[in-house]
């Protein structure tokens, strides 16, 4: 008994000594902001910021090697509080999350051949390019899902990825890793998107997809801020020039135009304060406000898009619109 | 008999070679073929002709842009169609020449034969096997000349003419042998003469006695040449595994060529060619392909012009016998399933097998079991589970680490894997990864 | 011509005509001789253990994975073989509600909890054997003498395993003068005390011969653990008889042969590589040796394949093969 508690205290005095001597012999001397720099991150080691960790990113914020807003995921309140850590002022951009520019889904689209074999689009691009006719086809196996550190990708029954923008935190990996390129970030309130990437030729793209791309300029046409132009045979959206109107959507003949979360509420115009001078009217873009001069306009139902161009213009504040409270922070944007 | 050396791993899978004794037929030319400028490793070629320009038999129509990079030529007389891009064999559509026949099936006159083509210095004869569009024609497609021309301080000792054909189905190799067995022994001592080597091994699988026999009544005056008799044994005719049988060397790793330890391999349809090319002046445009499996009606041996399209090749041969599955393009083990039956014949497709719809495995797979079963059977003596393992789970560094590089894809681990797991397309998979990495570091 | 779209996969396009269900169908036909001379030496009871174990082994199989939302793969035959295998290593008196219990053990926490087939570290059967062995001495070795069917014999001899025999015999009286190890040929048929599947070396070794023809298990684990046991209990033999019984004993009775070819050579919890193989057999043999002279228990086999499962990753990870070209071969 006695020699049994002996050993073992020995035993604990022996290894206790060796700990401390450790800790002291081999301490590495860490900047104390590192530490307070890395408790304000996410720790989710996404990699959006270009760092392989968070305390990697930790070090080369307290470095000065890394911005403070660096941390996409944490978004702005990291930012913010990475700033207030580091005695300095963050910049703070609009978040951006990831949008999958594809439609077509297994019902829509055509296939090449049965594929079999792994499920993870990389490995598949490797048996003649995945089984979509389409090359700009997402595959749908998932391989943007297995990377994303958010789950914040999901395989619809159709067998396509969609992001959730709720979760989306725009770190960008999966825009990196998708072998048909066909991930982009966007500005979360630019909720518009040109959902297809294909290059090709108008007939082939029919050949093989239902709501791809045919380059038939409509939405260039229709395009109030001349904010799509063609790149080739592809229908392009610029996301800075887009006000968000959703003029382009209804227009778009294949449906390759989409805006995510959802249609556009239609306007509403107050009774009360329309004086009836028609400037409504005049800019719609759709002539879904009519009304006699200096009687109070109504808006046609159905034909309203939406795009809310009516709003600033109107000088009596007379036009607004019933906000569903999910994308309140999306009209904040526009 | 000389002694063998056995390469470690290696599977014998059923051999069904059920055209072995289908004498080559002549396909003949079609209306329209499409030669792919790029049918080998290296660069592509840079089309020589535009829509609307007449060319004959053995025209070049596609030019070598750098060292490795061979000619490609017509392969029947008649009009460029087209210049662009085209479906190809390797699954995606790249550039090509489409030439539409008009029946004459005329020889160009540019053709300069040699009659005295044993004294030919080396560097002729190299620089005739390069114009005439000669790559290795067993699958892989390397430019000959470029292996014909080791530098300086890697001398080689033996060229191994690779007679092995160990790719189930496959018989194209074997009736070469037994029909075009002159040719292969010429082309071979043109060979061994710009190598300036003095011995010759002819390596066949001993699955074809007949090919051995005739190879050896053929030799029997030529003291440099001997002919083995090799176990049967997948991938007995891969290069690495081919000189390690026989001069028990292993070429070193990530990048070792043969040249490294002496040795050069060359496929006997190449040497046939290179006889051909030198003797006749005659460019590669036609090879022989086995159009084989329990998917077409009467497989045989064919001999097709480059550029044919599947589909012909599979209506010569009776067309399919049941509703298809998959159309493979060289040998079950290691060749490219096709989506298309308008892909070209091209320079290194030594098969076309035809699969039926209800051969074609599920592939359902299981979690491993540990077995071993793929450790045992690498010829490269990876750990095939441990690698798929880091594949699935994105672990490229370990990966490399545990040499995925230096898979040769051969497809053993598959074959035996119990659990069915898709272990040649995970390795694939990660060596893709890590080159890209590679590149973009 | 092209009437159906084309099926596409990576290389190779033919396969072997294994699959983990004729595996697992093949190692139950090896052990039918070794359940064969179970029930017949111990009498029905035996086949009962038997049954019990494989219907509560696949119940439990199928009732976990439906739990934990994975596919129900018991017609996999690897709840059948892991069934069998822990009714072949309980003794023949085992109350019906341990093997249930047992059998539970071994696929929920033996197997199911790490992920199912091939992601569990130990060897499952064992799991629940040493368990048992653990928490229910007593039940657990109460041994009786074979009694072989038709043969007259009434059943329920109380006796004690040769190896358990032994070690009393040194302990009492400090010497093995004295005792009598009996006729080689009792443990070579199996006509010894001991667990139903474990005292018939024959039935056990026509069993994995027919393993070995099929290239299911390899002569390295089971040739290095057997020979490590063998080298190293004759050393002590030579070096004192007195106090160390003869190698041949050693290695005919206890579970040696049942767990040298079937347990140690569990594909999914021993080394990949031959020379892993080869060190994990020998590491098996030193343990169940210094278990067999050294320990407390008479019987070391389960813990030592338990103890070298665990070290199986390491192993693997040092036995690595050198991947071809790595060295030179002949030089030139």
């Amino acid at each position: 008994m006695w020699i049994a508690l002996f050993c073992l205290s020995g035993l604990g005095l022996v290894a206790s000594l060796g700990l401390g001597l450790a800790a002291k012999r081999f301490a590495v001397e860490v900047d104390p902001r590192v530490e307070e720099v890395e408790r304000v991150l996410p720790g989710v080691n996404d990699g959006g910021c270009g760092y392989p960790s968070c305390s990697q990113f930790a070090r080369a914020v307290v470095e000065g090697k890394a911005p403070v807003n660096g941390c996409v995921a944490g978004g702005e309140d990291t930012a913010l509080a990475l700033a207030e850590v580091m005695g300095v002022e963050a910049v703070i951009g609009e978040k951006r999350v990831a949008v999958v520019l594809c439609k077509g889904g297994r019902e829509e689209s055509k296939t090449k051949f049965t594929y079999r074999g792994v499920e993870n689009c990389k490995a598949a691009v490797l048996v003649s390019g995945g089984d979509k006719a389409c090359p700009y086809g997402c595959l749908g196996l998932g391989t943007c899902k297995r990377v994303c550190p958010f789950d914040a990708v999901v395989i619809s029954e159709d067998g396509l990825a969609v992001i959730d923008t709720q979760r989306c935190t725009g770190c960008g990996i999966c825009v990196k890793e998708c072998p048909k390129g066909i991930i982009q970030l966007v500005p979360i309130g630019k909720r518009v998107s040109i959902l297809c990437q294909s290059g090709e030729k108008g007939s082939e793209v029919r050949k093989k997809c239902d709501v791809g791309c045919i380059a038939c300029e409509t939405c260039v046409r229709v395009c109030p801020f001349d904010a799509i132009f063609m790149e080739g045979n592809l229908a392009v959206l610029d996301h800075e020039r887009c006000q968000v109107c959703g003029l382009c959507i209804p227009r778009c003949p294949t449906h390759t135009i989409e805006a995510r979360d959802g249609p556009f509420p239609p306007v509403e115009i107050m009774a009360d304060k329309c004086s009836g001078c028609g400037i409504c009217s005049m800019i719609c873009p759709v002539s879904a406000i009519e009304g006699d001069k200096k009687e109070v306009h109504r808006v046609l139902e159905g034909r309203c898009v939406g795009c809310l161009l009516c709003i600033d213009r109107c000088p009596k504040d007379a036009i607004g619109i019933e906000v569903p409270i999910n994308s309140a922070v999306e009209l904040a944007s526009r | 008999m000389k002694r063998l050396y056995l390469f470690q791993g290696g599977i014998h899978p059923s051999e069904q070679k059920f055209s072995q004794n289908s004498p080559i037929e002549e396909l003949k030319a079609p209306d329209r073929v499409v030669v792919p400028l790029s049918q080998h490793i290296g660069a592509p070629c840079q089309a020589t002709v535009a829509p609307g320009d007449r060319v004959r038999k053995g025209d070049r129509v596609g030019q070598a842009t750098g060292f490795v990079s061979v000619n490609v030529h017509a392969s029947i007389s008649g009009m460029i169609r087209g210049v662009g891009l085209f479906p190809h064999p390797l699954g995606r559509p790249l550039p090509a020449v489409e030439i539409e026949s008009d029946g004459e099936d005329a020889w160009t006159d540019n053709l300069k034969p040699h009659e005295d083509y044993m004294d030919l210095p080396p560097e002729a004869l190299t620089e005739i096997i390069r114009d005439m569009g000669i790559v290795g024609m067993g699958g892989a497609a390397f430019p000959t000349h470029v292996k014909l021309s080791p530098p300086k301080e890697k001398p080689i000792d033996t060229l191994i003419i690779n007679g092995a054909e160990c790719e189930p189905y496959l018989t194209a190799d074997h009736r070469l042998m037994l029909e075009e067995a002159e040719n292969i022994i010429e082309g071979a001592r043109i060979a061994m003469r710009i190598l300036g080597v003095d011995r010759g091994v002819i390596a066949i699988e001993s699955n074809k006695p007949d090919a051995i026999d005739k190879m050896k009544g053929l030799i029997e005056d030529i003291p440099e040449l001997e002919v083995l008799a090799l176990k049967v044994r997948y991938p007995q005719g891969a290069e690495k595994q081919l000189i390690k049988t026989i001069l028990n060397r292993e070429v070193p790793f990530s990048g070792g060529l043969p040249m490294d330890v002496g040795a050069i391999v060359q496929n006997v349809g190449t040497l046939s060619a290179i006889y051909k090319a030198v003797r006749f002046a005659a460019p590669l445009i036609e090879r022989i392909t086995t159009v084989t499996g329990s998917g077409v009606r009467q497989p045989k041996n064919l001999r097709v012009r480059i550029g044919t399209p599947t589909k012909a090749l599979i209506e010569a041969c009776g067309g399919f016998s049941s509703e298809v599955g998959k159309v493979i393009m060289g040998g079950p083990m290691m060749g490219v399933s096709q989506y298309s039956l308008e892909v070209p014949v091209v320079k290194g497709t030594s098969g076309i097998v035809v699969q039926p719809f209800s051969e074609v495995e599920e592939g359902s797979a299981q979690p491993c079991i540990r077995c071993g079963s793929c450790v045992r059977a690498c010829p490269a003596r990876l750990m095939p589970t441990v690698l798929g393992v880091f594949a699935q789970l994105d672990m490229f560094e370990e990966a490399q680490r545990y040499d995925v590089m230096d898979c040769i894809e051969c497809g053993c681990c598959n074959y035996v894997c119990p659990a069915k797991i898709p272990l040649v397309q995970l390795l694939r998979y990660a060596k893709a990864e890590i080159l890209t990495r590679r590149k973009a570091a | 011509m092209e009437d159906r779209q084309l099926i596409l996969s990576s290389s190779p396009h033919i396969h072997g005509e294994e699959s983990i269900p004729r595996i697992m169908y093949t190692v139950v036909v090896a052990l039918i001789p070794a359940m064969f001379m179970g029930v017949y030496l111990f009498g029905f009871r035996a086949l009962a253990v038997i049954l019990i174990s494989v219907v509560a082994g696949m119940a439990t199989e199928a009732g976990t994975q439906r739990i934990l939302g994975r596919k129900v793969t018991i017609s996999d035959g690897s709840a059948l073989v892991t069934g069998i295998l822990l009714a072949l290593n309980l003794p023949p008196t085992v109350p019906w509600w341990l093997v249930v219990v047992g059998s539970a053990i071994a696929i929920a926490i033996g197997k199911q909890i790490y992920g199912g087939l091939g992601y569990n570290p130990f060897n499952p059967a064992l799991v629940a054997r040493v368990i048992l062995l653990i928490s229910f001495p007593v039940q657990m070795t109460n041994w009786v003498k074979p009694s072989p069917l038709f043969s007259g014999v009434a059943d329920a001899v109380t006796t004690a395993t040769p190896l358990g025999a032994m070690k009393t015999h040194l302990m009492v009286k400090g010497t093995l003068q004295g005792f009598s190890m009996g006729e080689f040929w009792n443990p070579f048929i199996g006509n010894i005390g001991g667990c139903i599947g474990e005292t018939s070396v024959i039935a056990l070794l026509i069993g994995a011969g027919f393993l070995l023809y099929r290239g299911y298990i390899t002569w390295h684990i089971p040739v290095t653990f057997v020979g490590t046991v063998f080298i190293l209990s004759g050393l002590f033999w030579l070096i004192d008889p007195d106090q160390y019984i003869n190698p041949i004993f050693h290695i005919l009775t206890g579970g040696l042969m049942l767990g040298a070819f079937y347990m140690a050579t569990d594909m999914v919890t021993s080394p990949i590589t031959n020379r892993g193989m080869m060190i994990f057999g020998a590491g098996c043999g030193v343990i169940t040796i210094i278990i067999r002279l050294f320990g407390g228990y008479p019987e070391g086999v389960s813990y030592s394949i338990l103890l070298m499962n665990a070290a199986t990753p390491l192993i693997d990870r040092y036995t690595r093969p050198t991947t071809f070209g790595w060295k030179e071969v002949s030089p030139r």
